[in-house]
């Protein structure tokens, strides 16, 4: 029997019910897709099954006559066709009970007190079991617990050993340093010693982990309960791959950030930038109110802030600088108050240039850029120019899985297992990895995966690219100065790829070079040719940088130049810090001749102090919006909460209410979110549809809203009591379906507008097993976000010709070219200490040869000049790099230079 | 006269070097195995001797050898299981010490059978003294040709390897000492795949105990019928049987298949030492349930002792007498097992820690009726199955045949508040 998918089904009998399925999947997840309830420990949807807790035992019964039956672990046991199973016998509940019974006689008795305490897995299995009273009456074993570093606290007493955090850390994630040591009953999960644990991925253990062993750090520095916060869906602003996620406020502070299933996009997981970054909201360093320069003293207030900036704008010759951080909608409104002609994108030049390119070829070429998920599925991967666990590090956990794709599948045939199998599958694939290539100007951390790494400079990278192209057939000229190795090594991709059933090629920003990408578009257009159906990742820097470039603008050099030159002097600058965009000398030359400066942002910075005008601007904690990522998915933010003083508001709120105090006709008749969206789609044809991303403002189920509040909400009439004793009105949302409330619709929402993940009896993350069409798959009625760009639109791309210079190290000057930071090369994170903590110090990575000519070592400081402008770095030597290059951090705080790759005298 | 091919040869306080042991017709096996016959037909030899695997589970040889691929590329290994960590065993000892080219001799056959190029001896740590002789001989074997590339002129190869443990009594179960051998965590791995198909690094694999790996060169030289007539029963062979306990003279004997336990104890140790009587018996092992005064009669096979409620398992008894408390003496064994299991699957990690500690507290006087239902209960939940492996079932099954077999004992300490015997273990 066979569905439309070709997939074998079987028909199984559940308690006397039958059932459907697919076979050959194991019967854990089988009946937990039906919706059934079975405890389970140790098996995750992600990593597969092992059969070490024993808790999801289920009785199977030979056939009708059997009344014996046998008991079996549910998660070790495959589908087969008529298969007799219970659940509900009393042996295997009896059984199940007991395995609860077990795990307690270790676990402390201090829920109370735990930071997983109410959205604990081992609690909500615990009651699903029955088990209530305690029969072990003897001492419970303790150990010491490990500092660990900013990220995650450790309480190894409530470990109910089910060795998923080493599973997910060791074999999922690939880190090193952590690990499970000692025997029976003594069994212990942390690091050799004390210590950071070092995988970006750290913080999944938070989720991974079914009880209070490993918990979020941050959020105990102002813990909440998870009943006790204010959630809304949202979307990770760390990165271009705009991984889903789910933020939970309290008190008017952001406490967490979670991850918000997409079986599209992130799946389960999130990366540490993602997870942690989220304490700028919190900062210190926030703008909470309206200020003019001047205007001392007094409290501006959002009336008279209007006013200053009309007459500003009145008198002004006004431009428009948007954000590749900002939300569409935000950057659509400050290009209708401004004009077309007169919106400028705020990205750097380079990252303007790079994402044109980027956008370019994904719409126009033959080949389709993959979901991270999908990502995952290929079974060859070549990546040039790219660290990717340091700009778009979760995007490495796909190739992670992509390289094992091909052993694994070899060992599903020789080992005769399913892939669910975890250790049987993994003792047969052993370390061995698919074909995977790694071209860098230094070495990272995914090189262990790669069949070949190889350092050299970006240029010399993007000519081995077209060299390949070339040697899959793409008519392009031949590619001189390649040494030996490169040519051979140009030969060896070239066969891995072309015998690869499903090729992943990856590039980027992370480069800096256009040729770079070039190549990779080459390189994917040839394997076109050969009609193999290859996968194009192209990254982008920030969380909107391509959305920003669909909405399309001038460049950042221009609105320098008008500015410089006379033609405007006033300018409104959104979410942007141009000291990120500009090298510092630039930066401070183009405020020197701006008469007027409004910013609206939410950090204080660089920027803000040249600011004239400031207007409080929301995160986008406190936002709605629309961001676009690096697959051209739109996908919606919800906000999460009213912000903590009335001035502060969308960023496309104050824009439109300068659109109402200026009569700006083209901001008529805005007045509310989907106002913004419903105009955007008019206006801007790519974005056709981004208005049904998120159901409208007036949608209501049951006649009531989505409260972003669970049911249990505590101490709402508590809160405030020291001003007011009676409840204030909670704050009105008009522009999405959310409440602010607990009061509404209690059943499951559409799946892109789930505040949080509950489910009766499933109060931990692991709830999410409930709202999915089958576990693993996509969330019930799809994964939220839309693509707005598909291959073959045009078919016009086909070959680039243009290819780089030979990389010439030149006599006394450098070459600079950026190194990106997980923690560190992103502007908001910084702002959050646990990042801060982990963030490096600028410096300037030269090759030992440089070194030598330079007379410099290790530690010592080095002055460069730009265009005379000197900036003085201490030095790292880095024996990998190509000489006449140097690496500096880029969006490093304290660096200064950002226009990258460019020369530097030394 | 009883035929004792095992041990026939071997001398007390000495090892039979690469001479003496070819003297004694030593490496004729391998010489017709390798010369004269296919490897199927050396599997189909060993499959019709019916030698049953003397590492406790009892499972046919030949059987076990016939599910490895044969057309498949890559290598494949054979790997001796000289982990001898059950407790009051000490019969493979006696064989690796004193003759340990018996074992490489069968080894380098059962490689030839399966087609494997690289064999491992895993040996117990505290095995020195066999450690030194293995390596010898392996090294004996080296220079005399059995060993290496072209052995015999055959074009077979095989390379050998000595790896000593370091003291897991979880590396005796096959691939817990398959993922040791690896360098991982000795933890089980789940069946299906079993090591035949995917065993160490993931390649086809055979796991023999030492026992039964010296059988073969002799099985080979005289043939299945041969092997069949030494026993006494349907289960091939002779067996290396032990005694330990308060008897006269305890110690291990090799001797027909199916010897009554009575014959064991009152004609080969000598009987109890006097003054003791003699209550019950662990007829294989510290992980075989007990027998008593009703079983004497009970031919020692597998088929026979399984009948009567345990299981033949290693074949090495230990004894248990009147004036030992078997609270204590069971307590004494889930200590073990508490401490042996490997931590990987909830109801051994917890469970035989929390029987352990009933048991001690029923020594001290501090048990109640209610820890005697947990122990029921757990010698029901710890049962095969319900474990990741045998190591908790194994464990039970001395617990579950005392609670039978000596239940007022274990009353007797509830009521009295106090071990009866006044000799408790810790």
């Amino acid at each position: 029997m066979f569905t439309k998918k070709n997939v074998r089904m079987a028909i199984i009998h559940i308690d006397g019910k039958t059932y459907q399925v697919k076979e050959g999947r194991n019967l854990l997840e089988t009946c937990l897709s039906l919706g059934l309830d079975l405890p389970y420990f140790c098996w995750h949807p992600a990593l597969g099954s092992v059969g070490a807790c024993r808790q999801c035992a289920v009785k199977t019964f030979k056939d009708e006559q059997d009344t014996k039956g046998r008991l079996v672990m549910s998660c070790m046991e495959p589908v087969k066709d008529q298969l007799r199973l219970s659940i509900s016998d009393k042996e295997a509940a009896a059984f199940r009970e007991q395995v609860i019974g077990w795990l307690m006689t270790n676990h402390p008795h201090d829920c109370a007190v735990c930071d997983e305490g109410g959205s604990c897995h081992l609690q909500d299995m615990t009651v699903m079991t029955g088990h209530s009273y305690r029969n072990y009456h003897f001492t419970k074993r303790t150990h010491k617990n490990q500092y660990l570093g900013p990220f995650l606290n450790h309480e190894m007493n409530r470990c109910i050993q089910c060795y998923r955090c080493v599973r997910f850390y060791k074999d999922f994630a690939g880190g090193k340093d952590m690990d499970v040591f000692a025997a029976h009953n003594h069994v212990y999960f942390g690091r050799h010693q004390d210590g950071i644990l070092e995988s970006e991925f750290s913080g999944n253990l938070a989720e991974v982990c079914p009880t209070g062993v490993f918990t979020d750090k941050t959020l105990k520095q102002h813990y909440t309960r998870k009943w006790d916060m204010t959630y809304a869906p949202s979307v990770c602003q760390g990165c271009g791959l705009g991984c889903n996620i789910i933020a939970g406020e309290r008190y008017g502070s952001l406490r967490q950030i979670t991850t918000r299933y997409n079986g599209a996009v992130n799946g389960y997981f999130l990366c540490d930038r993602g997870r942690y970054g989220y304490e700028f909201v919190n900062s210190d360093r926030r703008i909470k109110q309206a200020a003019v320069r001047n205007l001392t003293g007094t409290n501006v207030g959002t009336a008279e802030a209007l006013q200053q900036v009309k007459d500003k704008l009145a008198s002004g010759k006004v431009i428009g600088i948007g954000s590749p951080r900002a939300s569409l909608e935000s950057n659509f409104a400050l290009q209708q108050l401004v004009g077309r002609d007169h919106f400028h994108l705020g990205m750097s030049d380079t990252e303007h240039d790079l994402t044109t390119l980027a956008l370019k070829i994904l719409r126009q070429g033959h080949v389709r850029t993959p979901s991270m998920q999908e990502a995952a599925t290929a079974d060859a991967v070549l990546i040039l120019g790219e660290d990717l666990l340091n700009t778009a590090p979760m995007m490495a956990l796909s190739v992670r899985q992509a390289v094992n794709r091909q052993p694994a599948q070899e060992a599903m045939n020789t080992a005769h297992v399913a892939d669910w199998q975890d250790a049987a599958v993994r003792e047969a694939m052993q370390d061995k990895h698919g074909p995977c290539f790694i071209l860098n100007v230094q070495p990272t951390k995914l090189d262990e995966l790669a069949t070949r790494a190889y350092y050299t400079a970006p240029e010399t990278i993007a000519r081995i690219g077209f060299a390949l192209a070339r040697q899959l057939g793409a008519p392009l000229a031949e590619i001189n100065h390649l040494t030996e190795e490169e040519h051979q090594l140009v030969e060896q991709m070239a066969a891995a790829l072309m015998s690869a059933a499903r090729p992943l090629i990856i590039a980027g920003y992370g480069s800096a070079c256009d040729g770079v990408l070039r190549a990779a578009s080459n390189i994917c257009e040839a394997l076109h040719q050969h009609a193999k159906p290859s996968m194009l990742v192209l990254t982008t820097p920030e969380c909107n940088s391509m959305g920003l470039e669909m909405l399309g603008g001038l460049r950042l050099d221009s609105a320098v130049n008008v500015v410089m030159n006379g033609e405007a002097d006033t300018v409104i600058i959104l979410e942007n810090d141009l000291y990120r965009k500009l090298d510092k000398h630039v930066a401070d030359n183009f405020f020197s001749r701006c008469k007027e400066v409004i910013l609206i942002d939410h950090l204080y910075n660089a920027t803000a102090e040249k600011a004239t005008v400031l207007l409080p601007a929301g995160t986008f904690a406190e936002s709605d919006g629309t961001m676009v990522n690096n697959e051209g998915r739109a996908q919606r933010f919800l906000q999460v909460y009213a912000p903590a003083t009335t001035e502060i508001q969308e960023s496309w709120r104050w824009l439109l209410q300068l659109g109402r105090v200026t009569n700006c006709e083209r901001l008529r008749n805005m007045e509310f979110f989907d106002d913004v969206i419903h105009a955007l789609t008019q206006q801007v044809r790519c974005f056709a549809g981004i208005d049904k991303l998120t159901p409208p403002a007036d949608f209501r189920i049951a006649g009531q809203k989505i409260p972003r509040e669970p049911h249990r909400y505590s101490g709402r009439t508590a809160i405030l009591a020291n001003i007011n004793v009676s409840e204030p009105k909670p704050p009105v949302d008009g522009d999405t379906p959310l409440s602010f409330t607990m009061e509404g619709y209690r059943g499951e929402p559409p799946s892109s507008v789930i505040p949080f993940f509950w489910w009766p009896g499933w109060n931990s993350v692991q709830s999410v097993n409930k709202f999915q069409e089958e576990i693993g798959g996509s969330l019930h009625d799809g994964d939220p976000g839309k693509r707005l760009i598909e291959p073959g639109g045009n078919g016009q791309l086909t070959f680039f010709t243009e290819v780089p210079g030979h990389f010439v190290p030149c006599a006394g000057h450098l070459q600079l070219v950026p190194i990106y930071h997980i923690y560190g090369s992103e502007e908001l994170s910084v702002h959050t200490p646990g990042i801060a903590e982990r963030m490096p110090a600028p410096y300037i990575m030269l090759s030992p040869e440089d070194a030598k000519r330079y007379q410099v070592a290790e530690q010592h400081q080095l002055q460069i000049a730009i265009d005379g402008h000197p900036y003085t770095f201490t030095v790292k030597v880095n024996p990998a790099l190509q000489r006449g290059m140097a690496g500096l951090p880029a969006g490093l705080p304290g660096t200064g230079i950002v226009d990258m790759p460019q020369m530097a005298k030394v | 006269m009883i035929e004792t091919p095992l041990t026939g040869n071997i001398k007390p306080g000495v090892s039979l070097d690469i001479k003496a042991y070819e003297a004694a017709g030593g490496y004729q096996g391998l010489r017709k195995a390798l010369q004269q016959m296919t490897p199927p037909e050396v599997t189909t030899l060993v499959k019709e001797s019916n030698l049953r695997g003397r590492g406790g589970a009892g499972f046919s040889t030949g059987m076990k050898w016939s599910f490895v691929p044969m057309n498949v590329e890559g290598p494949k290994y054979l790997i001796c299981n000289a982990d001898e960590m059950e407790p009051g065993t000490f019969k493979d000892r006696w064989l690796l010490e004193g003759n340990p080219h018996q074992l490489l001799e069968g080894m380098i056959i059962s490689a030839y059978a399966i087609q494997a190029t690289t064999s491992f001896v895993f040996l117990r740590w505290a095995y020195k003294k066999a450690a030194q002789e293995i390596r010898r001989a392996i090294a004996e074997a080296h220079a005399a040709g059995y060993l290496g590339q072209n052995i015999l002129g055959t074009g077979f190869h095989l390379d050998m390897h000595l790896h000593t443990g370091v003291g897991r009594y979880m590396c005796g179960e096959e691939t817990a000492l398959l993922n040791s051998l690896e360098g991982k965590r000795a933890v089980p791995r789940a069946k299906p795949p079993f090591p035949q198909i995917s065993g160490l690094f993931g390649k086809p694999t055979i796991v023999n105990n030492v026992e039964t790996l010296c059988f073969i060169p002799h099985i080979v030289n005289k043939g299945a019928a041969w092997f069949q007539s030494l026993s006494r029963t349907g289960d091939g062979g002779t067996k290396i049987y032990g005694v330990s306990g308060r008897v006269n003279k305890p110690g291990a004997w090799e001797l027909p298949m199916g010897v009554t336990m009575r014959e064991l104890i009152e004609e080969h140790a000598g009987g109890m030492q006097h003054g003791y009587n003699f209550r019950g018996a662990l007829p294989g092992g510290a992980s075989t349930d007990f027998l008593t005064t009703a079983h004497m009669d009970v031919p020692m096979d597998f088929t026979s002792v399984a009948a009567a409620g345990s299981r033949l398992g290693t074949g090495t008894m230990v004894v248990l007498d009147d004036h030992t408390c078997p609270v204590g003496f069971v307590h004494n064994l889930e200590h073990f097992f508490a401490q042996e299991s490997c931590g990987f699957c909830t109801p051994c990690r917890e469970g035989l820690p929390w029987t352990e500690k009933i048991l001690y507290a029923l020594e001290r006087g501090e048990g109640t009726e209610a820890d005697l239902e947990q122990l029921d209960l757990h010698t029901r939940l710890l049962g095969p199955g319900n474990t990741f492996c045998a190591l908790a079932p194994g464990a039970m099954e001395p617990l579950q045949s005392a609670l039978k077999y000596f239940r007022e004992d274990f009353e007797q300490h509830v009521h009295e508040k106090k071990c009866p015997y006044g000799n408790y273990t810790h």
